[in-house]
């Protein structure tokens, strides 16, 4: 019994990894950035969502400003800090990225207080109890219910639309790309904007679960993402899925077996360390 | 007894300054080694300078003088740094730079969960290193002195032309020959060892280490200021290492934003300058700052 709870649990907690990953993994396809300011953009959303949903009193509301302002606010990060320096090699965006989430984690410490922020009429609290004994907050449910949603509209978005057409079409040949037409400016937005979406939603829903926003909600995801993305075989956005729910499971059972010797974070790198000596091109690359 | 000389006493304040400063010069200029001269990106390297300052502490603890801790650390961490070398032969650029990552937060997960090294308390009360205040700020003085020089020694020697070309084209030097494997574990080995050394200083400066002081944030403190003096240039991270190890004790409005200061301004050095301070300075200098006739 504990192991399916366990799975359970492995499985909300790999929904969020997912909905934060998806995000850095498209900008990764298409830009070759370890974009580790992505995870700042999860908190902007998670304190959008909280404060939102606080004036309005509706939880929708909140969930829709979230994805909303985290998705300008990534655009608005590709423009001003990656498009000057996609001639530059890698590591220079990479680092720039790095300072950029600091400095934005700092911000929001600056601005909101340290402490962080709750919501005043907590919802979706209502306890589920499934077949077996298992139990679920309501909002647990929905976390994996959203995430599977909208992971299969924006799988079905990519391969019948001609923009997720466009965007695929990028990824695989730029230039071959731009010869047929396609603005590789306008793909690189629509990639930033619906990535960043993802994790301002992300960022509620992680609000939601532990009622609780605070500046360095995002360190721990920005981290743990950017292993996911590498498991997952750069790029790859049916591997970074995969990674995402298998990191949640082997974190929920490592933090169980293993919780005397390695904290949450030193069990997910060991994974990720592992692996990558056994398979340095990540699990599910494509080749 | 230095620590009784009543000038020395005021001095205090400034002989604890300069000694942070040096460590914080060794530290930087020992991951200068392996991100800047030989290009291998690492996000974790404040691991080996805790295993430096781990391995000090213990052995201090247990009653070895100072200076047998110090080779003591480098070997230690050196040894680790190759096997991170070895991982480093295996995945490349962006997975490495991951990979270093997860060395780093393994390290501190392993350390905060070990009771017989600390544990979540760290490490407190070691012994002192019996050399008195100036006398210790002087050997790391000096040793930070010899690094500098290595590591100038190195950047003209054979092997640091070597390490260049692996830096620009590892592939280019692997079809000239070189036995690319073999110079990027030497990088490793050194820049590890040497984290290791002023991980012992570090210990024997503060008197208390926890595993928090060698977690993610001090691996990226080090690496902005190595990115920040110019990646690879000896005297630009020894300018930019002196510089930000001491700003927040300056100007103390900062201490408490210093995060903010760094992440802002290792992202403004990237975006607009992204060859750092030594970048700039050759910017500046070739730029004709007075229009002159013809020639000049």
């Amino acid at each position: 019994m504990l192991a399916i709870e366990l799975i359970a649990q492995g499985l909300i907690q790999g929904s969020i990894y997912a909905l934060v990953a998806l995000g850095l993994t498209l900008v990764y396809g298409l830009l070759r950035i370890l974009h580790v300011a992505h995870a700042a953009l999860f908190t902007l959303g998670g304190y959008v969502g909280v404060m939102v949903c606080n004036a309005s009193g509706n939880l929708a509301v909140g969930f829709f400003c979230a994805a909303l302002v985290s998705g300008v606010g990534g655009v608005v990060m590709f423009r001003l800090a990656y498009q000057p320096l996609l001639s530059q090699p890698p590591y220079v965006a990479l680092i720039a990225s790095i300072g950029l989430f600091i400095a934005s984690e700092e911000a929001f410490r600056i601005i909101f207080g340290a402490q962080g922020m709750s919501f005043t009429n907590p919802s979706l609290e209502q306890q589920f109890v499934l077949g077996g004994g298992l139990q679920f907050k309501l909002a647990e449910l929905l976390v994996m219910l959203s995430t599977a949603t909208i992971i299969g509209v924006l799988a079905w978005l990519q391969s019948r639309t001609r923009v997720g057409i466009a965007c695929q079409a990028t990824v695989s040949d730029p230039q071959m790309a731009q010869s047929f037409g396609i603005s590789l400016r306008q793909v690189r937005d629509i990639n930033f904007f619906v990535g960043s979406a993802l994790a301002g939603f992300a960022g509620v829903w992680v609000a939601l679960l532990n009622n609780l926003v605070e500046p360095t909600m995002g360190s721990v995801p920005s981290y743990k993402a950017l292993a996911i993305i590498v498991l997952g075989g750069l790029g790859s956005v049916p591997g970074t899925l995969a990674a995402a729910l298998l990191l949640g499971v082997i974190e929920a059972f490592g933090t169980i077996y293993l919780g005397d010797i390695l904290d949450r974070n030193a069990i997910a790198f060991a994974f990720l360390i592992a692996v990558l000596m056994v398979r340095p091109q990540g699990l599910f690359a494509r080749s | 007894m230095p620590a009784a000389d009543p000038e020395v006493q005021t001095m205090n304040y400034e002989i604890s300054l300069l000694t942070t400063m040096a460590i914080a010069v060794m530290f930087a200029l020992s991951l200068n080694l392996i991100t800047g001269f030989c290009g291998q990106i690492s996000l974790g390297h404040a691991t080996f300078q805790g295993v430096g300052a781990y391995t000090a502490a213990m052995l201090g603890k247990a009653g070895l003088p100072f200076l047998a801790t110090l080779p003591m650390a480098m070997v230690l961490a050196g040894l680790l740094g190759v096997v991170v070398g070895l991982a480093s032969l295996r995945v490349r650029a962006d997975f490495l730079a991951i990979t270093t990552m997860g060395v780093g937060f393994l390290f501190v997960g392993i350390v905060r969960q070990q009771e017989f090294l600390g544990g979540e308390l760290g490490i407190s009360s070691i012994p002192d290193h019996g050399l008195g205040r100036v006398g210790f700020m002087a050997l790391a003085l000096v040793m930070c002195i010899g690094v500098a020089a290595l590591s100038m020694y190195i950047k003209r020697s054979w092997m640091g032309r070597v390490f260049n070309g692996i830096a620009e084209d590892e592939d280019t030097m692997r079809v000239l020959g070189i036995d690319v494997p073999r110079y990027k574990l030497a990088a490793f080995a050194m820049g590890t060892a040497l984290a290791g050394m002023s991980g012992a200083f570090y210990t024997y400066h503060l008197n208390f280490i926890g595993a928090e002081s060698f977690g993610f944030v001090e691996s990226i403190t080090v690496l902005s200021m190595v990115v920040f003096g110019g990646i690879g240039s000896v005297p630009g991270v020894i300018i930019a290492a002196a510089l930000l190890s001491v700003l927040p004790a300056w100007f103390q409005v900062i201490g408490d934003y210093k995060l903010l200061v760094y992440g802002g301004l290792l992202f403004l050095m990237m975006r607009f300058s992204p060859n750092g301070m030594a970048g700039l300075a050759q910017h500046v200098a070739s730029t004709k700052w007075f229009p002159t006739g013809g020639r000049s």
